[in-house]
């Protein structure tokens, strides 16, 4: 075989990218040789178990398919707002809109929520490390080779181009030959076990590894976001996993479960896709709940208002986001009974969260609110996200439904919910718990200034979407030099150009910060506003994060703590800790699970199967695996505690 | 975590050996075998079954007593259960329309009628 059958060959912005990506690639490895710090990526991040790090890492590979993601929507918008430029041709128009769908749900939300949790969960609850690191570990780079398999498809075997829901029969072998698909199946499932495994870690964590004394219902609102997300991940992953599983059979071994011949039912993968799917959704917004929750009552410095009721509506939302899968599928044609049923179940969910909205409102009521920027973020997401949950119960009504689907009525609906929502989340915890992670804070006159270009560029971009939906636009659609869109699509453009910039400069802002911000020096960063564990902690946190573990009765402990002029550190208390030690296996595994997938895509069953013996064996040692980890001695302890508390 | 014993598991290995004997049983049947579907169906449920009882007893934590928080392997088997039937029934409830196995009867017409429907849409 020679290479050009595999390479993508004869479109211009592609060898562009190869071209960029081979000198980013040499660059790297040219850096890593000349500041000979191969073993330091090696020793430090490689192999590393320490949930900090591992949440770093996530943290920055969700920046970068962020970038990759909003350089596709970039390059959808000029195409849109200039048709007859011929800027893009119809074939690399779906694979685009295909892998922004993709890389922004699976490969920058979720990592970039799952990365904060991993941080900070174990500091707000007094853990040490997540319940399984070696397995947390393992999650990550899952998680790495699954996007990084995705990530090649346009380069080498061309990129997936079915859309990001991948509806059978389109997706199928008859309809997608070649190895595209393929890209898709076989990435979303590798990085899919990290997930899973990563809702399980988390959900052992928090539910056995909590401070002494600290009930469920004392646990900060992030944690209990995130232990709600975690059911949700560990009962919805197993369906797309199974979908995921089916397709895979159906195109690579010649099955018939979503085809048109054979009694196939290509419904069936809508069905079932949306019984991850939307969970999903609830997956990547109810931590965002968690993240505004903190921010919030932070900075109006005040406890959380209807704390119980906060928790309580996660609970229900999660329960109900099981029920309401039909939704995105009324116009399938099940009848007018079914989407009755869904169409209720959907607006249900309405009410729940509502609650959530006039709780952070009489949070804020009466408060003093220091407008910083996390804040920004927060207090910008409840109008914005409200626009989103408005369209959202006009699309649920199955009725009007039969209009608003599939038109550009719908884009706007999700960009309103998951932008505001999800993203601002991102980048609000991002800024808000920076500097725990990195001993620094982001500097706010260029966290403003990315605030309100994207802001802006958000709703400049999206809120025309909504009546280019009303006036008929469908998604997914190449051609659209159709007077009367032209106007409302090149507004549109202009704001994704404006949320493009403020990315940009939130970008820079993370080298500033570096450079010229002033170093923390205590750990309660934000003028001591913080009212949590992780804040009780110094900064940067010690690797064993507790010295002494607080004994927790209520909610906001550390709040008291400051009153009573109390830290969590007791030197009289000092044990040896129990720490994991570090491990190459993780990495090994999963480069093997890796290969043994991009054998699978292009179906050459001996690397396949080469590279799940080797995953096989690895998975082998870990059985025989006795290594216990290590304790840190009293001594090291006490001076670690000195030096960072400047006793 | 701090005392591992390094014996080997024998229920472990004994339950991996049965997991593995029991796929390949169902793959056989449903490849290899001649009996007729019926009994490939059959069968490869009951070994479903057997499976599940393999994974529960051997591998999970079922045999577990009580603790504080209740029977916790049976508070999370519910939890499954309870999704398992929302799966099963929420896609015989949503996906079992305009379908018959007898092509050409009744299936057939309903699509007639419905193309039917449409063109009278068009009509307007």
């Amino acid at each position: 075989m020679h290479i050009t059958d595999i390479l993508v060959t004869g479109e211009p912005i592609i060898y562009g990218a190869m071209v960029s990506m081979a000198l980013v690639g040499i660059a790297l490895l040219f850096l890593l040789t000349y500041f000979k710090k191969w073993g330091w990526l090696w020793r430090e991040w490689l192999t590393t178990v320490d949930h900090k790090k591992i949440g770093v890492m996530y943290i920055l590979s969700a920046l970068l398919m962020l970038f990759r993601g909003g350089v596709d929507a970039m390059m959808m918008r000029v195409q849109l707002a200039f048709p007859d430029l011929g800027f893009l041709n119809s074939q690399h128009y779906n694979e685009i809109f295909t892998t922004h769908g993709t890389i922004m749900i699976i490969f920058m939300a979720m990592p970039f929520l799952i990365g904060l949790m991993n941080i900070i969960v174990p500091l707000q609850i007094g853990a040490r490390d997540f319940a399984f690191p070696y397995l947390n570990a393992l999650s990550f780079w899952s998680f790495f080779f699954g996007m990084a398999l995705f990530n090649i498809s346009f380069v080498i075997g061309g990129s997936p181009e079915a859309g990001w829901t991948s509806y059978t029969p389109l997706s199928g072998a008859a309809m997608s030959p070649g190895p595209g698909q393929n890209f898709y199946l076989m990435g979303l499932q590798l990085s899919g076990i990290g997930t899973l495994a990563t809702g399980i870690n988390l959900m052992v964590t928090i539910l056995k590894m909590r401070a002494p004394g600290m009930k469920l219902f004392h646990m900060p609102i992030f944690t209990w976001s995130t232990l709600v997300t975690c059911f949700i991940i560990v009962f919805a992953f197993p369906i797309l996993t199974v979908a995921l599983a089916l397709l895979t059979i159906d195109r690579i071994f010649g099955a018939q479960f979503f085809t048109l011949t054979g009694e196939g039912l290509p419904m069936m993968w809508a069905n079932l896709f949306w019984m991850w799917g939307h969970p999903e959704v609830y997956i990547v917004i109810l931590p965002a709940f968690g993240i505004f929750s903190e921010i919030i009552a932070t900075f109006a410095k005040k406890r959380l208002f209807g704390y119980h009721a906060m928790v309580w509506s996660m609970i229900i939302i999660a329960l109900l986001s099981f029920l309401v899968w039909v939704h995105h599928f009324f116009t399938m044609g099940a009848g007018a009974f079914v989407n009755s049923v869904f169409s209720i179940s959907t607006m249900l969910i309405a009410v729940p969260t509502g609650v959530k909205i006039f709780n952070w409102l009489a949070t804020l009521y009466k408060s003093k609110i220091e407008f910083t920027v996390p804040m920004l973020w927060s207090l910008a997401f409840i109008p914005s996200f409200i626009l989103g949950g408005v369209t959202g119960v006009m699309l649920g009504m199955a009725a009007a439904d039969y209009q608003f689907h599939n038109s550009y009525f719908l884009i706007a609906h999700f960009h309103y919910v998951l932008i505001a929502g999800t993203v601002f989340a991102c980048f609000a915890g991002l800024v808000f718990w920076y500097p725990k992670m990195f001993g620094h804070k982001m500097n706010e006159r260029l966290g403003k200034w990315a605030f309100w270009l994207f802001f802006f560029g958000f709703h400049v971009c999206f809120f025309p979407q909504y009546f280019l939906g009303l006036d008929g636009m469908p998604r997914r659609l190449f051609i659209t030099n159709v007077v009367e869109w032209l106007p409302l699509n090149v507004i549109s453009t202009v704001g994704a150009f404006g949320m493009g910039l403020g990315f940009i400069v939130f970008v820079y802002n993370v080298y500033y910060s570096f450079r010229y911000s002033e170093r923390e020096t205590t750990g309660d960063s934000w003028n001591g506003n913080g009212r949590t564990l992780e804040w009780a902690t110094t900064t940067p946190v010690p690797y064993y994060n507790f010295a002494t573990v607080p004994y927790v009765d209520e909610i906001d402990p550390y709040v008291r703590m400051k009153e009573e002029g109390k830290t969590t550190y007791e030197e009289s208390k000092v044990k040896p800790i129990h720490m994991p030690s570090y491990t190459g296996q993780p990495f090994i595994m999963m480069a093997f699970l890796g290969l043994a997938s991009f054998g699978l895509v292009f179906e050459w069953m001996y690397v396949a199967v080469f590279g799940l013996l080797g995953g096989i064996i690895m998975m082998i040692r870990r059985s025989f695996d006795y290594d216990d980890g290590y304790y840190v001695p009293v001594d090291e302890i006490k001076r670690t505690e000195k030096k960072a508390r400047g006793l | 975590m701090a005392h591992s014993n390094k014996r080997v598991p024998m229920n472990h290995v004994i339950g991996f050996i049965l997991s593995l004997a029991m796929t390949l049983v169902a793959a056989w049947a449903a490849i290899g075998s001649d009996l007729p579907v019926r009994w490939v169906i059959i069968g490869i449920m009951i070994l479903a079954l057997l499976q599940a009882g393999v994974q529960l007893f051997m591998f999970m934590h079922v045999t577990e007593a009580e603790s504080g928080n209740g029977h916790v392997p049976w508070n999370m088997m519910f939890h499954g259960f309870a999704l398992a039937g929302i799966i099963v029934a929420g896609s015989l409830f949503t996906m079992s329309f305009g379908f018959d196995h007898n092509h050409g009867g009744d299936g057939g017409e309903q699509q007639h009628e419905q193309q039917h429907e449409q063109q009278d849409h068009s009509g307007h």
